[in-house]
């Protein structure tokens, strides 16, 4: 059933990710691999963790989780990203 | 927000002790406890995302400075073994959905089996965790005393794998520093998902699940998820760096 | 001067024969309870323990600071003392006090349910402050730690040899005991109230509890690893902060004030529920808009994620993070003084008495304004730059903790004692404490801010001379406001005993606490309640008790 197929598609996005990293897409070579893991992430999350199922509240709450990480992240790396220490 | 009140009944339908075993007596009725333990249980999870983010945000800083490093570094990893333990682990979140299923449709045996392929599919995965960690102890790539850098600067295999100047080289330590804390905190968590579900087991197979009160292998489930997740984004954010040929 | 306080009748009143504290017996009816109320009430003991041991150093600090020379302590000793005193006032102190006491006992009942939603989670939560606390004191006991109680690395990672891992794992588990405590709240606030308590209805020390328990829950989990990867650091030396692995000190200074900063909003908002309660009920007067009030406590939990790296503005973070920072600074005080607005405006055309909470109460509104407008000023650039890492800082967060958070607690411990024990304290005793409590704060605490604009760094144990003077003003104050604060221990322990009883509703206050008797039975509620009626309604509540008979016993 449902389980099957979402578990057939996370094996193709790993199979995707790792055929990907081979092919040389420049400065998109982690970008292709985060978005994959995102959407085989969000499978999980949809279905095996039965979110899509669940309240708008459960909803609200994984998508506040997420939100509060990304401003980790993204106020963080904003401060290395912007110093003039110049190691990119 | 959803505000709809949640108490329904009043309290002396609880004298008639019509509710089920389950119910503890704080929670008006069965939905109420099982709504709350849920959102309980996502709470926590949100408390793992976020302890897990930080080493993510230490990841992604130190991936940026010293790019070179993390490439050599993640090239010592073995993409077969990274591929085959991420395989284990989505078969293993699939097991464990399975065995939710089998709970709420009452298969007893069901739910022991896809419970004890869950955790046999979890000690594979630990099982090839101590395989590479044992050879990246042998390949001196741990971080501390022990670290060697020798075969980042002389390489045996130039083409291949670029050879990087002392400084560069040095870096790697950051490289797997993160590495061992990271997969490291990841392998605590399968741990202690393991052990809980030894007991699980036990109480599956006393019948505990079967009788309308799934929630502890329902809780259970998202946790093991979680943990798979967190795989999900450390596999190629470890293993695939940089791996195509001709860079 | 007139009082809204009303009690029974004292010749006939007895305590109710069936309450919480009395249905069971025995140390391991305590030790193992699921009732919110007694692991309050353990709360509150295990608290005011750790409240006098970090006063304790606060004393040893002002008696050190008496004298420009460092003649009462070695600097590595004076180290280890504002080091204790912040490691335990913070973690230990200020984070549980209000929401693990008053919280943990008053918000099931406000909510109209029978306990929390996850009472063992509850108890686990109290036992790990107790682990905690065994932690920090035991690090106390093998020599201290001296890396100030923000571990900033790489002092704490690679050039002290004190007992960094004990304090910080200590601190580490009191984290988990927050987020325990936060969970808790959080569930209990969506999924537990009573019929027709919708979430406007709630009182907003609901509301203000809810929004510290999102901080708990999403913020705390980052301290854990900052403290994680500082303890690998120091043990097996991983290399993460360390810049010559090519790691990143500033690094764990994020992760660390990610948490930091939102904790103290996490120490302050709860505060400001208690102050909502209290103002409205000595004003006998709804709070002045309400939704306002109610989102600017979301507000602030929110904005206050975005503003961590003030706390860093000279560590070494690029310009343009810190510009960014500080403009978001100025953001997260608007919600702080909108509370204090509506707050004032709810006292404008209100019946106005002063009973001890509300005296605690006016402390809180103008210390804590004073606090925070201090805080705005540190949060532009250029002024931070002279002002950081002075007494100006100091003095700031001691007027928002003390100040602010310390009288919150107080009114709060002050207004629902009647509640928790079914005594009232005695009240002149109480007002006079308050009033000692708030002269000695402002000796203690304003000349700090002079003498920081002067120039005196924190944390040195020695100072030039020309700062003596203030220096000693502070210490005096210092003195004057361990006797406030001592004065309520000895009263609230007499009343115990020998207060008079309070009953079911000494304040005549709104909410549905104070339907209930004083001190409240196990399972609070005898019958579900049903609510049909606003929060703060005064009117409902005078029609209620116009022909009300008050029997207690």
């Amino acid at each position: 059933m449902t389980y099957l197929l979402i578990f057939g598609a996370l094996l193709v996005g790993t199979a995707l990710t790792v055929g990907a990293a081979f092919v040389d897409l420049g400065h998109f070579n982690p970008v292709v691999a985060i978005l994959i893991a995102c959407i085989k992430a969000v499978l999980v999350i949809l279905f095996f963790m039965h979110v899509f199922y669940s309240s708008r509240l459960m909803k609200l709450t994984v998508a506040a989780g997420f939100f509060t990480f990304l401003v980790l992240i993204t106020m963080t790396l904003s401060d290395y990203l912007s110093r003039a220490w110049g190691l990119w | 927000m959803d505000s709809h009140a949640t108490a329904i009944e009043p309290a002396d339908v609880h004298e008639s002790h019509e509710h089920p075993a389950y119910l503890r007596h704080h929670f008006e009725t069965p939905e109420q406890q099982k709504e709350a333990s849920a959102f309980g249980m996502w709470l926590f999870l949100l408390t793992e995302i976020m302890f897990f983010g930080g080493l993510f945000a230490a990841y992604l800083i130190y991936r940026n400075w010293y790019y070179p490093a993390f490439v050599a570094g993640s090239n010592t990893l073995k993409i077969s073994l990274g591929t085959v333990n991420t395989g284990v682990l989505i078969g293993s979140s699939f097991t464990m959905a399975m065995g939710v299923w089998c709970a709420e449709m009452r298969k007893k045996s069901g739910l022991v089996l896809c419970l004890l392929l869950t955790m046999a599919l979890g000690l594979v995965f630990l099982g090839v965790k101590y395989f590479e960690y044992k050879e990246k102890f042998e390949l001196h790539h741990v971080p501390g005393a022990d670290f060697s850098i020798e075969k980042f600067i002389h390489p045996d295999d130039p083409a291949k794998n670029p050879p990087l100047g002392p400084d560069m080289a040095a870096k790697t330590q950051v490289y797997f520093s993160l590495y061992f804390a990271m997969t490291g905190m990841h392998a605590l968590h399968m741990i202690i998902g393991i052990s809980i579900l030894v007991f699980l087991v036990v109480r599956a197979r006393q019948g505990a699940y079967i009788n309308g009160y799934v929630q502890p292998i329902e809780y259970f489930g998202l946790y093991w998820h979680f943990v798979d997740i967190v795989w999900i984004f450390l596999f190629p954010l470890l293993y695939l760096i940089n791996r195509h040929p001709g860079r | 001067m007139s009082t809204i306080v009303r009690l029974p009748d004292q010749k006939v009143a007895t305590l109710p024969k069936r309450t919480f504290l009395n249905s069971e017996y025995g140390l391991k009816s305590w030790l193992l309870t699921g009732d919110h109320k007694r692991i309050a009430i353990l709360y509150l003991i295990s608290i005011t323990f750790f409240f006098f041991i970090g006063g304790a150093f606060a004393a040893l600090i002002r008696l050190e600071l008496l004298t420009p020379q460092p003649d009462l302590m070695a600097s590595d000793t004076y180290n280890k003392m504002f080091t204790m005193h912040g490691i335990i006032m913070v973690f230990l102190f200020l984070v549980p006090s209000v929401p693990a006491t008053i919280g943990n006992f008053v918000i099931p009942i406000m909510v109209g349910a029978r306990d929390l939603a996850f009472p063992k989670i509850n108890l686990l939560s109290w036992y790990l402050y107790i682990f905690a606390g065994c932690f920090t004191l035991s690090a106390l006991v093998l020599g201290g730690v001296d890396s100030g109680w923000t571990f900033t690395t790489p002092l704490s990672t690679h050039y002290l040899n004190t007992h960094v891992v004990t304090a910080g794992l200590g601190v580490f588990i009191a984290g988990f005991s927050s987020i325990f405590t936060g969970l808790n709240f959080i569930v209990t606030i969506h999924r537990m109230r009573a019929p027709g308590m919708t979430w406007f209805r709630l009182p907003l020390f609901c509301w203000s509890h809810y929004a510290a328990s999102i901080l708990m829950v999403l913020g705390t989990p980052v301290l854990a690893i900052s403290l994680v990867l500082v303890i690998l650091e120091r043990t097996i030396g991983i290399g993460v902060f360390d810049p010559a692995k090519g790691g990143d000190p500033i690094l764990f200074q994020h992760l660390f004030w990610f948490y930091s900063h939102p904790a103290v909003y996490i120490m302050i908002l709860p505060g400001m529920g208690v102050i909502s309660e209290v103002i409205s009920t000595f004003s006998r007067k709804r709070v002045f808009g309400y939704t306002a009030v109610a989102f600017s406590s979301v507000a602030i939990a929110l904005f206050g994620f975005f503003v961590w790296a003030h706390h860093m503005l000279i560590m070494g973070i690029s310009n343009y993070s810190a510009l960014v920072f500080s403009l978001l600074t100025m953001l997260v005080a608007v919600p702080s003084a909108i509370k204090i607005f509506n707050w004032a405006a709810t006292l404008y055309k209100g019946s106005i008495t002063f009973e001890t909470p509300m005296l605690y109460a006016f402390g809180f509104m103008g210390l804590f304004t004073i606090g925070g407008m201090t805080g705005v000023f540190l949060g532009s650039l250029g002024m931070d730059i002279q002002l950081t890492e002075t007494y100006f800082i100091v003095a700031h967060f001691h007027f928002v903790m003390v100040g602010g958070m310390l009288m919150a607690f107080l009114a709060g411990v002050h207004f629902w004692w009647p509640k928790m024990t079914g005594r009232m304290y005695p009240e002149g005793l109480s007002k006079l404490a308050a009033l000692v409590t708030f002269i000695g704060f402002i000796l203690t605490f304003f000349p700090q801010f002079i003498v920081g604009y002067l120039g005196m760094p924190r944390r040195y144990h020695a100072y030039p001379p020309e700062f003596q003077v203030l220096n000693v003003l502070s210490t005096a104050g210092a003195t004057v406001l361990g006797i406030g604060y001592l004065l309520p221990m000895l009263y609230l322990t007499w009343s115990l005993k020998y207060g008079a009883i309070a009953g079911e509703n000494p304040w005549q206050a709104t909410g549905l606490e104070w339907q209930i008797q004083s001190p409240p039975l196990t399972e609070n509620f005898t019958v579900t309640p049903i609510v049909d009626y606003e929060a703060y309604d005064y009117e409902w509540l005078a029609n209620k008790t116009k022909h009300e008979v008050t029997t207690v016993g």
